[in-house]
């Protein structure tokens, strides 16, 4: 699934690396716990967190994540996109919670993890 | 478990970070770099993953944790050595600390999505070997090796 049919999925907007977005992964995976994303998640994999720090994208730079999706309706601020667009990894925010987001995407074929 | 010791033989590379006490902003910097040199180098990249979580974890630790450390990496021909030494204040119980879930991290910590209890434990998983030693009022050393594929 390409990150611009997630955005569409979600109602999402971009708010980093733009150019990113014909990336494509093959899982997601949703935690607020950046330890349980470093323990868990392989690249390939969005991101999806209602955290909005710095150490979200450092984590997402360290697994060689493509692209994070914020819930909630956060937005970082600007220090943070810019991190983002350094390191390349592609922001999306969107309205909808975790939960309804994972429920979409899950439909429409994005898989979970085995851990 | 191997007594703590840094293997001076056959380095190709040594790199050296100060890592601060409460530097949350600057938390990720070290390694970000350590990752970018190992990328140059062209090692394989699940190597470097496994290498990048191993210094992030650690740097995470010591700007959480400790009194402010180094984080120091050898690359070598067939592995990357990890060191980290802090000036304290050391683990009491080092068998708890590596307890999945096990954490003394602060509220604050907590809101920035670590301090779950997983730092030492995931250190431990993504290394081929682990060695941990600790005192109390001085200090806690750690060695993690990498090896390639």
């Amino acid at each position: 699934m390409t990150l611009k049919e997630i955005m569409a999925f979600v109602n999402g907007e971009v708010i980093a690396c733009q150019e990113g977005l014909d990336h494509e992964v093959s899982s997601a995976f949703g935690s607020d716990l950046m330890s349980d994303v470093l323990a868990y998640v392989e690249e390939n994999t969005l991101l999806i967190t209602g955290l909005i720090n710095q150490q979200v994208i450092r984590t997402a730079e360290m697994l060689d994540l493509k692209a994070i999706l914020f819930v909630r309706g956060k937005v970082p601020c600007d220090e943070v996109v810019a991190l983002a667009n350094e390191k390349e990894i592609v922001l999306l925010t969107t309205k909808h919670t975790l939960f309804t987001v994972s429920g979409i995407l899950y439909k429409e074929g994005l898989k979970g993890l085995q851990i | 478990m191997d007594k703590y010791f840094k293997d001076e033989r056959d380095v190709a590379m040594r790199l050296k970070y100060q890592i601060l006490r409460d530097d949350f902003t600057r938390a990720g910097e070290a390694s970000s770099k350590i990752k970018k040199v190992l990328k140059q180098l062209a090692i394989d990249a699940t190597v470097i993953r496994r290498a990048a979580i191993a210094t992030y974890e650690a740097e995470i630790n010591l700007v959480i944790h400790s009194e402010g450390g180094t984080l120091e990496v050898y690359i070598k021909p067939d592995c990357i050595e990890i060191y980290v030494e802090d000036d304290g204040p050391g683990i009491a119980d080092i068998e708890l600390a590596m307890t999945k879930g096990f954490s003394t991290a602060s509220v604050a910590v907590r809101e920035m999505g670590f301090g779950a209890g997983m730092g030492l434990p995931n250190m431990e998983k993504v290394s081929d070997n682990f060695v941990i030693e600790s005192e109390v009022g001085v200090g806690t050393n750690i060695k993690m090796t990498v090896r390639y594929i």
